[in-house]
């Protein structure tokens, strides 16, 4: 076994768990924990895609138990993306909320560990082979993103947070109905041994599979705010302190990967009376999304709010990909993904610093930036990748996406709302440099200049954004490949099960009744 | 006894999703507590109702019950707890930096 698997769990929690001991009158040694943590976790993170590059899957049984039985950590293709995402954007929100002339971090305590706990906890989503284990990684990058939710306090922050966090507990609720059903009727909560078991179930069970299907599809929904489950997310966005806000850019994608995971393998196109189940549902509510988060960007009243519908907006997008889920679709979604989440926390960041300097982070008119070259330079740049215009990654995500889903016959609806969207998107960002940059008011003291390494971590998420648009064809590959591994049982399955033996614990026969 | 724990369940989620949605924060988060009550009992029954049999193997017990279920439930009590202590101590704050038991943090325009 590799152990090296296991580490990207391992990393985070050993340097959380080390900064609650060097406590919060060491500031110094907490940033060095983190960056230390941060840096290990995008070498490991490099490796495991460099690892599994060649279409390799290494499967980390914990306590060396047999799969069905004990926990399986599994690392394919998709895990190592969703990992070397999560590095990426960990490194640039940590070293955003380090600098500047107040840095977020002195403003609460405990925001290193807390920050390790949801990298722990967002890596362990990604990495996990079992349902269950998936719901308790879930936890731990909730609570810690409570936490980090309400960072430096203030009443708006209290406020969406009770939101946030009843929203999120009833969703946890729901998440473990759904896991109880399928555990009682197919036996097992091992991903590979759940897709076996629900495409032999019986006839009677099918339907109960079904359910459970669509009550976690509920509940991926409510992390991946799909309409009509988005509603929380504007206000909590918004309040977020701006590198939390970057972080939680990649948390919808958690809900984007477990509904990837789940209803692409468990309930994929194998799955007998139960594949797909989710399609048409999904379809539907992503292109709702696109449609309402693209109508929210125009009513938002700043720019980290329209970041915040934005996102909702890509989530719709890349989710189009997903219902669809064909192999070219899944591979486009999943560059959209990656695009999107950087370009969207490097919108968040950019937010603060213009807010920075105009004194308010609202559309009215203010004192003008000290630094217009520079803000406005990223913000066309970031809006541009955004909004999927050429020549930025987001035209060619969304390009690959329009691609793969033109044969269907609901295209014409897709095709008119994702454009429409991306027009919108366009029209609203444009709105919001003119107001940003252009109305201003008598001005005060003249604003403070951004340091360089203040701006570093946005200017890096962007180059990180456009990387993606000059690399964007071997990026592609890799996500096409990752897209046709996802969807083959016979490529995840037998990795992950011993060949023979018993499957269950249960002391009475699988389609039992009593 | 089937119909004692799904009529239990059926009541325990009955009144939590009455009282997630009433308006105020303590409603709130006995509904919560209520849900996760009822999502427990749901996931005990998922390997079935027995009685008089140890979750393990064990001479003498005349079979064993399905241990998973139970193994789960624990884990998810303490989560529940955890959370629903986090839910609780967030509700005082905001009542306290607000000045409203209100889930917005605000008394509602009438």
């Amino acid at each position: 076994m590799n152990h090296a698997v296991i580490l990207p769990v391992l990393v985070p929690a050993l340097a959380a768990v080390l900064m609650v001991l060097a406590g919060e009158a060491r500031p110094r040694l907490q940033r060095a924990l983190a960056a230390a943590s941060c840096a290990a976790l995008a070498v490991l993170a490099l490796g495991a895609v460099q690892h599994t590059g060649s279409g390799a899957i290494e499967v980390y049984r914990l306590g060396d138990w047999p799969a069905p039985f004990g926990i399986a950590l599994v690392l394919d293709r998709l895990a190592a993306l969703m990992l070397a995402l999560t590095a990426a954007v960990a490194i640039a929100t940590l070293a955003a909320a380090t600098t500047g002339p107040e840095p977020w971090d002195r403003r609460g305590r405990f925001f290193h560990a807390f920050f390790q706990f949801q990298l722990m906890g967002l890596n362990g989503a990604f990495l996990t082979g079992d349902l269950f284990n998936l719901f308790v990684f879930f936890e731990v990058l909730l609570v810690a993103s409570y936490c980090l939710l309400l960072h430096g306090r203030g009443t708006e922050r209290l406020r969406a947070g009770f939101h946030y966090v009843a929203v999120n507990l009833a969703a946890s609720a729901l998440f473990l109905l759904g896991i109880a059903a399928l555990y009682a009727v197919t036996g097992t909560l091992n991903l590979a041994d759940l897709a076996l078991a629900v495409s032999r179930l019986a006839p009677a069970d099918v339907p109960i599979a079904r359910a459970a299907a669509l009550v976690l599809l509920a509940v991926f929904g409510v992390k991946a705010a799909v309409f009509p489950l988005y509603l929380w997310l504007p206000r909590t966005y918004t309040a977020a302190a701006p590198p939390v806000a970057a972080l939680f850019a990649i948390m919808t994608k958690v809900g984007v990967y477990a509904i990837l995971r789940v209803h692409g393998l468990v309930f994929g196109p194998d799955a007998g009376a139960s594949a797909l189940v989710a399609g048409p549902w999904l379809l539907a509510g992503a292109v709702a999304t696109v449609a309402l988060g693209a109508v929210g960007a125009f009513a938002a009243a700043s720019l980290a709010g329209m970041a915040a519908y934005l996102t909702v907006a890509s989530v719709g997008t890349l989710l189009v990909g997903v219902a669809v889920f064909s192999a070219a679709s899944v591979g486009a979604a999943l560059y959209y993904l990656l695009h999107s989440t950087l370009a969207l926390a490097a919108l968040f960041l950019l937010a603060e610093r213009i807010a920075a300097q105009r004194g308010g982070d609202g559309f009215e008119p203010r004192s003008p930036v000290a630094q217009p070259a520079v803000l406005g330079g990223a913000l066309v740049l970031a809006a541009v990748s955004v909004s999927g215009l050429p020549p930025l990654a987001g035209f060619v995500g969304k390009l690959a996406l329009l691609q793969a889903t033109g044969g269907l016959a609901a295209a014409p609806v897709l095709w008119a709302v994702l454009l429409a969207a991306g027009l919108g998107a366009t029209i609203a960002l444009a709105r919001a440099g003119s107001a940003l940059f252009w109305k201003t008011a008598a001005a005060g003291a003249p604003p403070e200049r951004a340091s360089f390494a203040s701006l570093a971590p946005m200017a890096g998420l962007l180059a990180a954004s456009v990387a993606l648009a000059v690399f964007a064809a071997p990026v592609k590959r890799y996500t096409d490949a990752t897209a046709r591994q996802l969807a083959d049982w016979r490529l995840y399955g037998p990795k992950v099960l011993r060949e023979s033996g018993p499957r269950s614990a249960r002391p009475y026969p699988p389609g039992d009744r009593r | 006894m089937e119909f004692l724990v799904a009529g239990a369940i059926a009541v325990l989620t009955a009144c939590g999703i009455y009282l997630v949605l009433r308006g105020r924060t303590f409603s709130v988060v006995l509904g919560l507590s209520l849900l996760s009550y009822a999502v427990n009992l749901f996931i005990v029954a998922t390997g079935r109702l027995w009685i008089g049999v140890p979750p393990l193997v064990a001479e003498g017990a005349g079979g064993y019950a399905d241990p998973l279920p139970q193994a789960l439930v624990l884990t998810a009590i303490v989560i529940g707890f955890a959370a629903t202590g986090f839910a609780i101590e967030l509700a005082l704050a905001l009542r306290g930096a607000s000045g409203s038991d209100h889930v917005d943090g605000e008394e509602p325009r009438s």
